[in-house]
């Protein structure tokens, strides 16, 4: 049986490679197709960058609800109605109008 | 009147991304011929093609213009393709078994006459890619650099990133892998 001669047989191989230049053809119209993507890819980063503000915002306004919530929500209630803050502020508007029945 | 590379990369890294088009036109034949040498269908060539030019678009910005254009994109495009190659490591395990009747023949003559098998022929060219698609994908990348287009060590290295020191060691495993791939063949065919 014949042997192969495996070190002529790269050198052959190399060869055949060497002598099949690769094609350059570009397909129709692909400058244009890279400058869409482009184009495309730029209005998108426009577009990411309000939404990230837009996100940005929306986080701020939830954590400060939230905030405002749980201390609101811890601040113990005063159960004396004389220190109630809308009790005051209705006392003092109307204490006008409360001084002529009061008064003797 | 026509702007040089220059003026069309500074244009663009000032906003006028149009200025970009006249580089895609002028070098997308190579990186074309270069994703050709990596990839066979067409729909992967053009997938490789478009990743170069979009990675150059974007990395524009670190083009210092101490090297030609040509050199940086190069660079890309190479790493665009062992990139690729890496993501597509398929059929590298299966046997020879299924070399169609030209490659046969081809391999036959050859046994006969190694002095005369012909180099062009067709069944050689597929052969060749049939092998080389076998490689590992660091195998492959040094192969086509080192054997078939003929460059330098420096060369690869700057191309690839690589160390000089590694490309060496790539290379010498690359040329035993493709030793291994091809005593296969003649197990397969000929013991």
């Amino acid at each position: 049986m014949k042997r192969m001669n495996l070190a002529q047989l790269e050198q052959k191989l190399t060869a055949a490679a060497r002598l099949q230049p690769p094609d350059e053809r570009v397909p129709y119209a692909f400058e244009k197709r890279i400058m869409a993507i482009i184009a495309e890819r730029a209005a998108a980063s426009g577009r990411v960058l309000w939404m990230r503000g837009f996100l940005h915002a929306a986080v701020s306004c939830l954590a400060l609800a939230l905030v405002c919530g749980a201390v609101s929500f811890f601040t113990p209630v005063a159960t004396d109605n004389g220190n109630d803050l809308s009790q005051d502020f209705e006392n003092t508007l109307l204490a006008s109008a409360d001084l002529p029945d009061s008064a003797p | 009147m026509e702007r040089s590379e220059a003026e069309l990369i500074a244009a663009v890294l000032k906003g006028d991304s149009a200025s970009f088009e006249p580089l895609v036109e002028k070098y997308s034949p190579r990186v074309f011929a270069t994703a050709r040498r990596y990839a066979r269908r067409d729909s992967e060539v053009q997938d490789i093609a478009q990743e170069v030019w979009l990675k150059a678009f974007g990395k524009l910005k670190t083009f210092r213009g101490e090297a030609p254009f040509e050199h940086w994109l190069m660079r890309m495009a190479v790493r665009t393709c062992y990139d690729f190659l890496r993501g597509h490591q398929r059929n590298r395990i299966s046997s020879f078994s299924d070399i169609s009747e030209p490659e046969e023949d081809w391999l036959e003559r050859f046994v006969g006459d190694p002095g005369n098998a012909a180099a062009d022929a067709d069944a050689a060219k597929l052969l060749i890619d049939r092998v080389l698609e076998r490689l590992s994908p660091e195998a492959r990348l040094v192969i086509q650099l080192l054997e078939i287009e003929d460059r330098s060590v420096k060369e690869i290295a700057e191309l690839t990133g690589w160390s000089v020191p590694l490309v060496k060691v790539r290379a010498f495993r690359a040329r035993g892998e493709m030793r291994k791939i091809l005593a296969r063949i003649a197990k397969d065919k000929y013991l």
